[in-house]
């Protein structure tokens, strides 16, 4: 390096924590989010939604609405059916009714739009709209859905006798029954992780614009994977592709939400077609809470064989999910409960099987990737809540039981009993930061002396391992559309530049990192280079933002882009430093001759050549596009430690601290990355503490608002302590980054149980479902028992 | 006169719709608007007056995202925040209200804004503009508020991305500048 290298943090690169570019907009209310999106001409729309949770529709009659002045359209499901929409396709190969036209399969089912001048009409034209409903009898769990004589829900579809959608298994049945013939002890624990909304702060929405005399469709609406939903709008509204804008303005929160296409967009964009003028939908909470996709439902029967030293031998796992009326999660294709047989990930365990059954039920279709990559969350859940069942079924101590069972540093690559191969990791280190941090030792005596004094202290471990960044190609696909992403760079002559890919961020800072990540590889300063997402009539194809996969993949793209662009450059001051190309090195932002570092050009004045004095024969231009497909998924490792006191006479918990150690990799920008993590950890506490959405027996939400369905806020929310000492870069990203969006989300929720469950230790519990409500916590601690979360059967059979 | 927000539809019956005139003051300027007594001040702001800084979360008075100021007449100080989703625009009549876009100056930001900035007290920015609205109201009261005070006094404002930590930085940030340039 000689003396004229650039100062990479100074420029914005590479762990420079960068004050966000996008802020500028936010902090002004100057934000572009798509309600804030007004066309000329522009109509509104009005979603009717079903009262009752399963029913017939005996009539509709929507002559008084029409009356109304001011309404221009209002759509049934005989009209969409006269169109072929009243039914669309899934993410997951099932069908889902745009509006309803035989039953109403949940409770705020899509029934009717109405069009109108103003929200306000379309709002009043609704409620004239009379439907008669034949009520059925509404299936609210897995239990119900498989009981004999369970009404068929789907009686939509030839060849579905039951309610069952799919059983999956994977691991090795065999060899895990051999392990748990072998083991001295089985340790067994039954779970449920209740239903949660991701629950955005900003509601879905489009504005659909279709011009007659174009014959082009552009939809503005609230994604997170534009690209995708250009394929599906092509393939539901036989539209051609190249005739489909979809773009995708500023996103105020997504958490998986906004992945999959809800009946909303489709109508809308209907609605613009017929009347030929831009029609915007913007969704209320209720009808976000009630009808958009849900995440989680599930319960875990799992046991754990173990050897009395303490080695775990084998590990089996069934999983009933509840998917609601439809099937809509979008997830890689190939695997039906997402990557729940990531469980385990972590340990080295010989043998493990895991098998699961989605079953339909009345409630709207969930199974979205809240926050997680595919079902991730539940599988870490379910993980941490069976170790620590394990550790004390055994009476070991919980941090050794993990240490010895973990994956060891020098056994990477390592392949997992369920499939898996995971890249890296310094598991037993993290958990040493963390132990240090929270002062494992002391602590553990402070909670003794405290229990004699009649007070409860708990302290609840908890580790995760997420498999981020689908694909690879061969084993990640949605409907087929294989699973890579990509960055485009143009670098202009005086040495600025425009990165676009085919992520779309709702938060995560894309238009911060992703300039830093040109600027390490390029040495173009950060602020010279502007970042551009979500357009799709721009930006390059590429599969969208969740599953914390931007910087696994697309992020790993702006790497490769910048590298050919760089190759490119390495041949334009061959030629304007007259040698070689042999001869020329390069450092951050220059090269120069090897044998007279003195000699040099800047990455600018290549950029200036490209346009002005390029080698005879040489494309003109400084631009290139890079598709990335991930040789293999990248797994971070966290350990996170909460310690907790519980009040015995209310069940009030208290979190006392907050310790999160994440080994993510090389972080682009640090500020960033911990902004993820807390926003993980409150969602964590979250789930543990507060926010779940259960139905009564009748299929009615109770969580319809956020009166009911309850996010913390700053007063509830704990402070975090946050650790970064602990870096393993990936092998096979071009940075040596793994993705971070998630970790705290889907590691956190089982330290917070664990430390509430630690706290009841020797009363003989073992388990309260989440959310952990003070009266559950009570009623555990005064009656001594497990508490169930599972939702209540129909009180009437 | 100015007619802020003014809904043309097909014609509807004479009276069908009955129609009250406001006054009112928007980030230091009068405005006059006839609006439909149901009309929702945070859709008089958005929709009428094209500030679409202030957002919609909930439409329950919950999460805050459409926070503004809002002083009466005769009323010293900044205003307190009312919620716009759950009030009426006709109740703003001879009232003045401040959204965010109110906050800077043509050429400086407010001490608040250049704080969320600062201590990243922001990522997808809907919460933002509510959150910071919240905080001037705290800081115009209390200019140097404890980590404990900050909290209750934005406990109305939900956000799902920062985890608040960040937040009551900025807003303890920005109370550091303020007082700092207080004192000259």
């Amino acid at each position: 390096m000689t003396a004229q290298a650039l100062d990479e943090i100074k420029i914005g690169g590479l762990g420079a924590s960068r004050k966000r570019v996008e802020d500028n907009r936010f902090i002004r209310g100057k934000g572009n989010y798509t309600d804030d999106i007004t066309l000329p001409g522009m109509l509104h729309m009005e979603i009717l939604r079903s009262p009752l949770a399963h029913a017939r529709i005996t009539s509709i009659d929507a002559s008084k609405a029409w009356d109304i002045p001011g309404v221009h359209l209002v759509l049934t499901g005989d009209m969409m059916a006269t169109r072929n929409l009243a039914w669309m396709p899934t993410l997951s190969y099932d069908t889902q009714a745009v509006l309803a036209t035989d039953k109403v399969r949940f409770q705020g089912q899509e029934v009717a739009c109405v069009i109108a001048d103003d929200p306000y009409i379309a709002k009043d034209a609704c409620e004239a709209i009379d439907v008669e409903y034949e009520p059925l009898p509404p299936i609210v769990n897995p239990m119900q859905a498989v009981a004999e004589g369970a009404p068929v829900i789907r009686d939509d579809k030839e060849n579905q006798a039951d309610n069952v959608i799919y059983n999956w298994e994977v691991g090795d049945a065999a060899a895990t029954d051999r392990a748990f013939e072998q083991a001295d002890m089985v340790s067994r624990l039954k779970l449920h992780y209740p239903r949660s909304h991701p629950s955005p702060i900003e509601c879905c929405g489009s504005i659909a614009d279709f011009n007659r005399a174009t014959e082009k469709l552009t939809v503005y609406m609230t994604t997170q994977a534009p690209h995708i939903i250009r394929a599906a709008v092509a393939l539901v509204a036989e539209l051609p592709e190249h005739m489909i804008r979809i773009i995708s303005p500023d996103i105020g929160g997504g958490f998986g939400n906004k992945v999959p296409v809800y009946p909303g967009y489709v109508c809308s964009i209907l609605a613009s077609i017929l009347l030929e003028r831009p029609v915007k939908w913007i969704e209320d909470k209720t009808g976000n809470l009630i009808s958009t996709g849900f995440a989680r439902d599930i319960y875990l029967d799992g046991e754990m064989a173990l050897r009395q030293d303490g080695k775990i031998l084998g590990v089996r796992m069934h999983c009933d999910a509840d998917h609601g009326a439809f099937f809509s999660d979008a997830q890689p294709s190939k695997f039906k409960i997402g990557l729940l047989h990531s469980a385990f990930a972590a340990y080295d365990i010989p043998a493990a099987h895991l098998t699961a059954r989605g079953t339909y039920s009345n409630k709207a279709p969930g199974g979205v990737a809240y926050r997680c990559s595919f079902r991730v969350t539940e599988a870490m859940f379910f993980q941490e809540r069976m170790v620590q069942a394990a550790a004390d079924d055994l009476g070991m101590d919980q941090a050794a039981f993990r240490r010895m069972n973990f994956v060891r540093d020098e056994d990477f690559p390592h392949r997992t009993p369920l499939g898996f191969l995971t890249d890296s990791g310094q598991y037993g280190k993290c958990l040493d930061v963390a132990l240090k941090a929270v002062g494992y030792e002391e602590f553990r005596k402070q909670q003794e002396e405290a229990r004699a004094k009649g007070r409860l202290f708990g302290l609840g471990i908890s580790t995760m391992t997420e498999p981020l960044g689908a694909g690879n190609s061969r084993e990640y696909d949605i409907l087929g559309i294989k699973m890579f992403d990509s960055a485009e760079l143009k670098v202009h002559m005086t040495g600025k530049a425009i990165v676009r890919t085919g992520a779309r961020g709702q938060g995560q800072g894309h238009e911060t990192t992703w300039a830093q990540i040109v600027s390490h590889e390029l040495g173009i300063p950060a602020e010279d280079i502007v970042v551009e997402e979500g357009d799709t009539d721009t930006a390059p194809f590429g599969m969208g933002t969740y599953a914390s996969r931007s910087t696994p993949v697309a992020g790993a793209a702006v790497a490769m882009v910048s590298r050919k662009i760089r190759a490119k450059a390495r041949k334009l001051a061959a030629h304007l430093l007259e040698v070689s190309e042999e001869d020329i090195e390069w450092e951050l932002g220059r090269f120069y001759v090897r044998s007279a570092p003195d000699r040099g050009v800047t990455i600018q004045e290549c950029a200036m050549a490209a346009y002005s004095n390029m080698p005879d024969g040489m494309e003109p231009g400084l631009e290139n596009t890079a598709y990335y497909d991930p040789p293999n998924l990248t797994w971070p490792f966290a350990v996170y430690i909460v310690t907790v006191e519980v009040d015995p006479a209310t069940g009030v918990w208290d979190v006392l601290t907050t310790v999160a150690v994440d080994d993510c990799g090389v972080r682009i920008n640090p500020m960033i990355v911990e902004g993820q993590i807390m926003g993980g950890l409150t969602e964590a506490y979250a789930m543990a503490n507060m926010q779940f959405i259960t139905f009564d027996a009748e299929g009615n939400c109770i969580g319809s608002n956020y009166m009911d369905y309850l996010l913390p806020t700053a007063w509830e929310t704990p402070g975090f302590e946050l650790h970064s000492e602990v870096v393993t870069p990936c092998p096979h990203h071009p940075i040596g980054a793994k993705g971070i969006g998630e970790c705290a989300a889907v590691g956190g929720p089982a330290a917070f149980v664990n430390a509430v469950i630690d706290a009841l230790s020797g009363t003989g519990v073992r388990n309260i479902d989440m959310p952990l409500l003070p009266d559950r916590v009570w009623e555990a601690l005064t009656y001594r028992r497990d508490v169930s979360g599972a939702p209540p059967v129909r009180s009437d059979d | 006169m100015t007619v802020v927000y003014d809904n043309i539809g097909d014609a509807a019956e004479e009276g069908a719709v009955p129609v009250r005139r406001i006054t009112f003051t928007v980030n230091g300027r009068k405005k006059v608007a006839e609006v439909e007594p149901r009309l929702l001040l945070s859709h008089l702001i958005r929709r009428g007056l094209g500030l679409t800084g202030t957002h919609m979360g909930c439409d329950t008075t919950n999460c805050g995202a459409c926070t503004v100021l809002m002083k009466g007449a005769g009323e010293v100080g900044g205003g307190r925040p009312v919620k716009s989703c759950t009030m009426l625009a006709v109740q703003v009549d001879g009232r003045e209200i401040t959204t965010v876009e109110g906050l800077a100056t043509a050429s400086e930001l407010h001490p608040l804004q250049e704080g969320f900035k600062e201590e990243h007290g922001l990522q997808c920015g809907f919460c933002t503009p509510g959150m910071m609205m919240a905080a001037k109201a705290l800081l115009d009261e209390n200019p140097d508020p404890t980590e404990e005070e900050v909290r209750w006094a934005l406990s109305g404002n939900l956000c799902r991305c920062t985890g608040y930590q960040n937040i009551v930085k900025s807003v303890l940030w920005a109370a550091a500048k303020l007082r700092a340039e207080a004192a000259g």
